[in-house]
């Protein structure tokens, strides 16, 4: 048996509190899709020049890329055993969730840019 | 990655027939696994029909008739034929439970009689649990306390105290949940899987230990306790009615209160 230790109660509580961060978020988002978002360009446009529009999109990219990026550690800690593929794959992982996330946010604030 | 297909030599083959010689009114095919380290075949099904009027009640009958009238080669493990020992478990009808639990009226068809999933075969129903026993003695089964019993002989508890240790207690550690565990099949040799949790679990919530904080200190681990996703097999597989997921569930809840 490997007696190394790592601790995951932080991993579990963020993973389960991002969760439940996202229930009201994409509640909201689906909601704004269908009232304005799909009506166009101009309406999308007007609807993100809402500071609070856009604070809760970018709340929900926050928060979407870190618990996919949360979800799929778990995945490739469950399922990838060997050492090297794994620690790659869970960089892998983490950049691309960062790559995405500082993207879409940036996408976000291009409307007041 | 974790193995999704058996490899070459654990690839089950047809194994042979056991017929009755007479017609019976009520006959049954009982395939079983079968497995030998002796030689160097594949393990094979060999299929026993019994004539279920000769036969007791229970899948644990079945198998100690056919071992004492047809083939005494069957290899499994029994002692107390009640629920009580845990050691029959072994996969029938496609669960693991404890074969002297499990009524062959139960069962549908043929009844289907395989060892512990995932977990090496010693020989035909018995399953090598001695990794499983390594990580129960990990979680230190038993009772530790630094203080002396008040009266000097027994340290006491109330009803409400001894309440919270039911549906832990009764566990028989046959290790049907933790071979029934997707997770444990992946990383039984990190993940210290249902049983063992639920083990550990028995003694953190037992008012007489005094070393709670300790216990909880070493399942603290991405690994021996977060390997648990709620996949619930455990608890529907549980030959005696118990529920591990909750137990584990308990101690994730007083991780989040330590810290």
């Amino acid at each position: 048996m490997k007696t190394i230790k790592t601790p995951g109660i932080t991993h579990w509580k963020l993973q389960r509190i991002s969760a439940i961060a996202m229930i009201p978020l994409v509640l909201w988002f689906v909601t704004s899709l269908m009232l304005t978002i799909l009506k166009g360009y101009d309406s999308s446009i007007n609807w993100l020049q809402s500071p609070f529009n856009a604070t809760g999109l970018i709340l929900l990219f926050g928060t979407l890329y870190f618990h996919a990026s949360s979800g799929l550690q778990v995945v490739i800690e469950d399922y990838v055993h060997h050492e090297g593929l794994k620690i790659a794959s869970l960089i892998l992982i983490k950049l691309l969730s960062v790559l995405l996330g500082v993207l879409s946010i940036l996408c976000v604030l291009k409307i007041y840019l | 990655m974790a193995e999704f297909a058996l490899p070459k030599h654990s690839k089950i083959v047809k194994g042979k027939e056991y017929n009755l010689d007479t017609e019976v009114a009520n006959p049954r095919k009982v395939n079983v696994y079968r497995w030998s380290p002796d030689d160097d075949e594949n393990p094979r099904i060999d299929t026993y029909t019994i004539d279920l009027d000769q036969c007791g009640p229970m899948v644990l009958d079945a198998l100690i008739k056919i071992k004492q009238e047809i083939d005494s080669s069957l290899t499994f493990r029994r002692s107390c034929r009640e629920g009580i020992c845990g050691s029959c478990s072994m996969n029938i009808d496609g669960t693991n439970t404890l074969a002297c639990l499990k009524s062959i009226e139960d069962v549908k068809g043929d009844i289907n009689i395989y060892p512990l999933p995932h977990m090496d075969v010693v020989k035909d129903l018995v399953p090598d649990l001695s990794k499983a026993y390594e990580q129960l003695t990990s979680v230190k089964p038993w009772l530790q306390s630094k203080t002396k019993p008040e009266d000097g002989k027994s340290r006491k508890q109330s009803p409400e105290q001894r309440e919270k240790i039911d549906g832990l207690w009764e566990c028989v550690l046959c290790f049907s949940c933790s071979t029934s565990c997707p997770s444990y099949w992946w990383n039984g040799d990190k993940y210290l899987g249902p049983a063992v949790l639920l083990q550990a679990y028995r003694w953190i919530a037992d008012s007489r230990d005094e070393n709670t904080d300790q216990r909880l200190e070493e399942l603290e681990d991405s690994f021996k306790l977060y390997r648990c996703h709620t996949i619930m097999n455990c608890t529907k597989t549980c030959p005696k009615g118990l529920n591990p997921a909750k137990a584990i569930g308990e101690i994730k809840k007083l991780q989040l209160e330590r810290k």
